[in-house]
């Protein structure tokens, strides 16, 4: 019985214990339902649950084993020579008897015979069944493979007869439990908070998926190249070695991706913040309600459109703009029509991301400052200050905090954007200061080491999980205290 | 001080003026420029929304018009099953040399000596090669098409595509442009025969990808993206409100519920290109699921969605009236009956805005869809989830890194139908709030 079926036989299961814990529940009251401690429904549901959870516990815990233990046990089976030559070796046997054992179960009997006494060549028979073979059989691999399909074959219906026992002996009892007086709703009721808790761990869970696999992954790395290296070196080069030749493997040096980052969010930041802020208090202190109305959701579009959009935005129009009005005021300056700005570029790359953080900066900022109390305001403007006198001496002062808070986690959004650097700011890692030249940024790496074939093996691959960390670090402590500020500062007024 | 100290001097200098003079007029220059740099920032940010939309449409719409050329198609037995076998062995349909049957319309069309051999490439050239699927599924789909002559609408060439929608600069020296003289005066000469014609371009919406820009689409993408926007809506809605009833309701107030709500905000914050290191690491690497398929694509874009979802329900829940609760409550319903039978239907409005929101920003994340390999060449629909596919966002990134002009055009077309998904999805959040969002 396959799995998908056996799970159908649960949810059927289940359905008729539900009808028959209700009909039962339903009889025991008398005709009164005020006999019962619990709706009907309830203890349908408590029966139900008995029947279900139960087995699809036990069948999930099965599954998960039980691969492991018929492994372990046709790796026993295997002949002391092929034990003898480590894991490697073994591995690489039970994954070829794994083959034959598919393709055993395709052979008519005359040929298992033909193939035991050793007449017919078993790579050649399992071929002419389409399953093709990695290597050359081995006469013990027969055997074992018989016994990996022996046991296979008793997994399937013993998992299947576990399974289905549970379930109906689950459901027995709980039938067998349902009185008048049964408090079935507060089981119910107890096994669905339950599985709200289990929701809310989810959570915890992929944090613990995110730090667990980052570092497992990233330590590998660093036992191939040392953290000194990584972290302080200032070349990346990371070729990739040709097979066998081991130590010249390239050079994973952070800085230069570390630079590129900070230099692209810094340009992005620094065209996003003036805007940002401006639009902000513009909205929030003198705009009218109808044009508050309609600017507002329309900035917030800008947050709404996918990264890969401005990507494009930036390699078809804002490059080849910046690109050729370079050109042509080096043209008018020196009569050498040669463009100082590339088309990828530092400059090219915080543009258009500081066009994606206007959104951020100002619906946040916007956020922050109408959380002012109005007293403020109101005494300053009574005092003869003007708006804008009162915007800049006493608003600021009062939201600044808040909206520190509000550029952090700006900033960290800016550290951590893939998509439009991918396309505008360029793959080569160079240290310079020159925002007219393109320079590359960890995500940007993460991607390229990335993509196309990879093995878990080689450095070049697992030097994006310690990227990866790093960009992990610098984004959650920019966030963690950019919290911490937006929260005590929202204490303060209330 | 100095402000003062400067002010006492002039009231000695013009005392009948003194009380009037306290820099009104700068305080007011100021007032003015400061309200000009705030109008300044938001016309900049209206201007930028504005020039971004403008590149896309403007880049795009003609994507969705594709010049088609029609001709009259002679499926001769001579040079589909030249050897009459078609009956006994079906690969001869298949292998047949369909291009010649092109090739032969083509002359006779342009009335062109067969003979002249770089003159009849030239003009074959004008024809996208996708032609030759195109005739063989007619034919393996309609055998008794053979020797007959069927008027069949071939896509034409991306180039000559270009040119006649006129993007091609024609006074460009014929050398530098991939458009040659000749097969302009052809390409006229086909227009004016009514031959050649643009017409609605189906095909961006049903292709898959493909290195030729006329025959590329976006359909085997948006399949792609559709499995995944269904994984990520099964199960991010129930986990997301499973979990946010618990936080909001139950949970009791001690360091683990607050390190679990500090990790939630922090989550909503972390890149999205995490969540595809996480995605290759646990679900393919560890789990050992398949490369580039639609469900662990599914399962990253749910985590990177689950506290988005979690947020907003939070909100919804907060903003029902604790009234309704007291009065569930006081009709003698369990805290559970109150919550599932009360709270949570009056909160949907709100839970559904977030998931739509969630949702709409899952659609258009790419990052961690290149991690895990969802960056492939996939020509054919996935029959399921677990089959290679790839996103929507992820063609348009593909198709970026493409050089051609036809691919930008492609490019842009394929942005706009994102972005109406991501609008149609959006108003419907703001129609959804409108429509049920009730102020207590």
């Amino acid at each position: 019985m396959s799995t998908s079926l056996l799970l159908l036989f649960i949810v059927v299961i289940g359905f008729i214990a539900y009808f028959a814990g209700r009909a039962r529940s339903l009889a025991l009251s008398g005709g009164k339902l005020s006999n019962l401690h619990s709706l009907p429904g309830y203890h349908g549901s408590y029966v139900a649950i008995w029947a279900m959870l139960p087995a699809a516990l036990v069948l999930g815990a099965w599954l998960i084993t039980a691969p492991v233990y018929i492994d372990g046990s046709t790796r026993a089976t295997l002949p002391d020579t092929v034990q003898s030559q480590g894991p490697a070796a073994v591995q690489l046997a039970l994954g070829q008897v794994k083959s034959v054992a598919g393709g055993l179960l395709r052979l008519s009997g005359e040929e298992l015979a033909a193939l035991e006494s050793g007449a017919a060549n078993l790579r050649a028979t399992l071929a002419s069944k389409g399953v093709a073979l990695a290597g050359e059989g081995e006469p013990y691999m027969i055997a074992a493979a018989k016994h990996f399909n022996a046991m296979t074959a008793t997994n399937l219906w013993l998992k299947s007869a576990v399974v289905l026992l549970i379930a109906i002996v689950g459901g027995i009892y709980a039938i067998r439990n349902v009185a008048a007086r049964f408090r079935a709703r507060n089981q119910v009721e107890r096994v669905i908070l339950g599985s709200l808790i289990v929701a809310s761990s989810i959570a915890i869970l992929t944090t613990v998926g995110i730090v667990a696999s980052m570092l497992s992954e990233a330590g590998r790395f660093f036992t191939m190249v040392s953290p000194f290296e990584f972290f302080f070196g200032t070349v990346w080069d990371p070729r990739f070695a040709a097979a066998g030749s081991g130590g010249a493997s390239g050079q994973f040096g952070l800085i230069p991706l570390l630079a590129g980052t900070l230099y692209i969010a810094f340009v992005a930041m620094l065209f996003a913040v003036p805007i940002g802020l401006f639009a902000a208090i513009y909205m929030a202190e003198y705009a009218s309600p109808r044009l508050r109305s309609t600017a507002k959701p329309l900035l917030e579009v800008l947050a709404g459109i996918p990264t890969i959009v401005y990507g494009f935005f930036a390699l078809v129009t804002v490059g080849p703009f910046l690109r050729d009005i370079s050109a042509q005021l080096n043209g008018l300056v020196t009569g050498d029509y040669q463009n100082f700005i590339q088309a990828q570029s530092v400059l090219t790359a915080g543009i258009v991301m500081g066009i994606m953080l206007i959104p951020f900066v100002s619906s946040l900022s916007d956020d922050i400052i109408t959380q002012v109390p109005r007293a403020l305001r109101d005494g300053s403007l009574g005092l003869g200050a003007t708006r804008s006198e009162t915007v800049k001496k006493v608003i600021l002062p009062a939201a600044l905090p808040g909206i520190v808070g509000a550029l952090l986690l700006t900033a960290s959004r800016a550290v951590g954007e893939t998509m439009i650097v991918v396309l505008a700011a360029g793959v080569a890692a160079r240290m310079q200061i020159n925002p007219f030249e393109p320079m590359t940024t960890v995500t940007v790496k993460i991607v390229n080491q990335l993509t196309g074939d990879l093995e878990f093996t080689s450095p070049q691959t697992l030097v994006a999980f310690a990227l990866g960390i790093t960009l992990f670090v610098i984004t959650l402590g920019l966030n963690i205290y950019a919290l911490y500020i937006v929260r005590k500062y929202r204490e303060q007024y209330e | 001080m100095t402000d003062i100290a400067s002010s006492t001097v002039r009231i000695s200098a013009r005392p009948e003026t003194a009380k009037r003079d306290i820099g009104i007029k700068r305080r007011y220059a100021a007032e003015r420029r400061f309200r000009f740099y705030g109008m300044a920032a938001i016309s900049t940010g209206l201007f930028f929304l504005a020039l971004l939309l403008w590149t896309v449409i403007s880049n795009g719409y003609t994507a969705f018009q594709q010049t088609t050329i029609t001709l009259p198609i002679e499926f001769t037995e001579k040079v589909v099953d030249p050897k009459g076998e078609r009956a006994t062995d079906g690969k001869v349909l298949l292998t047949a040399n369909y291009p010649l049957l092109v090739r032969d319309a083509l002359v006779k069309q342009l009335g062109l000596d067969a003979s002249k051999r770089p003159q009849v490439k030239q003009a074959t050239d004008m024809i996208s090669a996708s032609s030759r699927t195109l005739l063989r599924d007619l034919v393996v789909a309609d055998p008794s098409i053979i020797g007959k002559t069927v008027p069949v609408t071939l896509l034409a060439e991306a180039n000559i595509d270009s040119a006649f929608k006129g993007q091609i600069d024609l006074k460009v020296d014929e050398s530098k442009r991939k458009v040659k003289d000749q097969q302009v005066t052809w390409m006229n000469q086909l227009a004016e025969a009514g031959v050649l014609k643009k017409s609605f371009n189906t095909g961006i919406f049903t292709f898959g990808a493909s290195s030729r820009p006329e025959a590329a689409g976006v359909g085997v993408a948006a399949l792609g993206s559709f499995y995944m926007m269904l994984i990520v809506l099964v199960l991010s809605l129930p986990i997301g409100v499973a979990a946010s009833i618990y936080l909001e309701e139950f949970a009791p107030k001690n360091r683990l519920t607050d390190l679990i709500e500090v990790n939630i905000n922090n989550l909503a914050a972390v890149p999205s290109i995490v969540y595809g290191l996480l995605g290759l690491a646990v679900f393919i690497n560890f789990a050992g699921m398949p490369r580039s398929a639609a469900v662990v694509g599914g399962f990253v874009l749910t985590l990177m969605t689950l506290p988005t979802i979690i947020i907003a329900t939070r909100a919804a829940l907060k903003a029902v009236p604790p009234s309704i609760r007291a009065a569930a409550l006081g009709l003698g319903a369990s805290k559970m009956q109150t919550i599932f039978h009360h709270v949570l239907p009056l909160a949907m409005p709100g839970i559904l805005t977030g998931t739509i929101i969630g949702l709409a920003h899952a659609l258009g994340e790419t990052a961690p869809l290149l991690l895990i390999g969802m960056v492939a060449f996939v020509v054919d629909y996935p029959g399921s989830p677990m089959e290679p596919s790839t996103a929507l966002p992820v063609q348009i990134y593909m198709w970026a890194n493409e050089a051609e002009r036809a691919f930008v055009e492609r490019t842009s077309g394929a942005i706009i139908i994102l972005l109406i998904f991501l609008v149609v999805m959006n108003l419907g959040a703001i129609l959804l709030r409108r429509r049920f969002e009730r102020r207590w």
